[in-house]
């Protein structure tokens, strides 16, 4: 190596051909998942920065944001992924449900039209993945039209699904019932909120997408 | 309600079936697809549904279906194909067709004039 710098060479073309390409994982899931919640907890456990904010109102995520370079360790293993953070996946989006937490008439419109615009890039970001990590609201019925497009996407492409039961912080919660709805796949029960079971989900992931 | 039958849809290329159903849904009409969408069908439908809402006027469209299943017949795992079988799918204009409850086997859903 002394050689090698003193000789001024540069092997660093070599190093990128044979590195393995970075994977790029999608947070998804229908809103209010709490997919936010989790992209700023693993961004901050391995980067120290935070994604995005947070809010008890749907559809606060309204574009995608992607972290490059995000490298996990676990169990000895590791894995450099670049992370997306996705607007919430839906079917309907009716500015007067924005209205019910209190936002003004013209907000809640502004609102809903982001809403659809990051719904659209969702969809889009869909083409572009090599894998996933689908947010599920362990209080809430599994059998969402979105869980079931989401998986039938990455299926269909033979890309792999990890699946974050999240909520389980809340006395309601049942990912017993989210496994027994896609037992083809992984699932990891977490509380992106308190961060419980999160090592567990750094030890998937690395399995799963290393 | 119309009931679209599969033989129709086969005929259809996916840009089709998409127009097709968001045309009649933001005419008000629910409709029952014999065959269902492939999951890439099912995205771009939702795609499509996202630039047509309109504050007051369309909110969107509620889906229903199942999974769709792998075929998994004897030629397709010699070759190692995969085909997709879709399934029987409700669509309607979300501010008519609700759904109240969907497990492994039963959906209920409501219908409103």
């Amino acid at each position: 190596m002394g050689i090698i710098k003193r000789l001024g060479l540069n092997f660093s073309w070599l190093k990128r051909l044979f590195k393995r390409k970075k994977a790029k994982i999608g947070i998804y899931g229908p809103p209010n998942a709490g997919k936010t919640t989790l992209a700023n907890r693993i961004v901050r456990d391995w980067t120290g920065d935070a994604m995005g904010s947070v809010s008890h109102i749907p559809h606060e995520t309204r574009r995608a944001r992607r972290r490059e370079d995000v490298t996990i360790v676990s169990n000895g293993s590791s894995v450099t992924l670049d992370i997306i953070d996705t607007p919430g996946i839906a079917t309907k989006i009716d500015f007067h449900d924005f209205m019910t937490f209190g936002l003004p008439e013209e907000e809640s419109k502004r609102r809903a039209k982001e809403a659809t615009e990051g719904v659209m890039e969702s969809v889009k970001w869909l083409e572009d993945l090599d894998g996933v990590i689908l947010v599920m609201d362990a209080t809430e019925d599994p059998y969402t039209q979105v869980n079931v497009v989401i998986i039938g996407n990455f299926e269909a492409r033979k890309l792999p699904i990890l699946i974050a039961a999240n909520k389980i912080d809340l006395p309601n919660s049942s990912p017993a019932r989210i496994q027994s709805a896609f037992p083809q796949h992984p699932l990891v029960p977490i509380s992106a909120l308190d961060g419980k079971n999160i090592d567990l989900l750094y030890k998937e992931i690395a399995e799963h997408f290393g | 309600m119309d009931l679209i039958s599969e033989e129709k849809l086969d005929a259809m290329t996916s840009m089709e079936k998409v127009r097709l159903i968001l045309d009649e849904v933001r005419n008000g009409k629910i409709l029952i697809l014999e065959k269902g969408l492939t999951p890439n069908e099912q995205t771009k439908l939702i795609e499509l549904t996202m630039a047509e809402i309109e504050p007051d006027d369309f909110s969107g469209i509620e889906i229903e279906s199942y999974p769709v299943k792998q075929n998994e017949n004897f030629l397709n795992k010699l070759f190692g194909k995969t085909t997709l079988k879709t399934r029987l799918t409700v669509i309607g204009p979300a501010s008519q067709l609700k759904t109240i409850r969907k497990d492994r086997d039963l959906i209920s859903a409501l219908v409103s004039p």
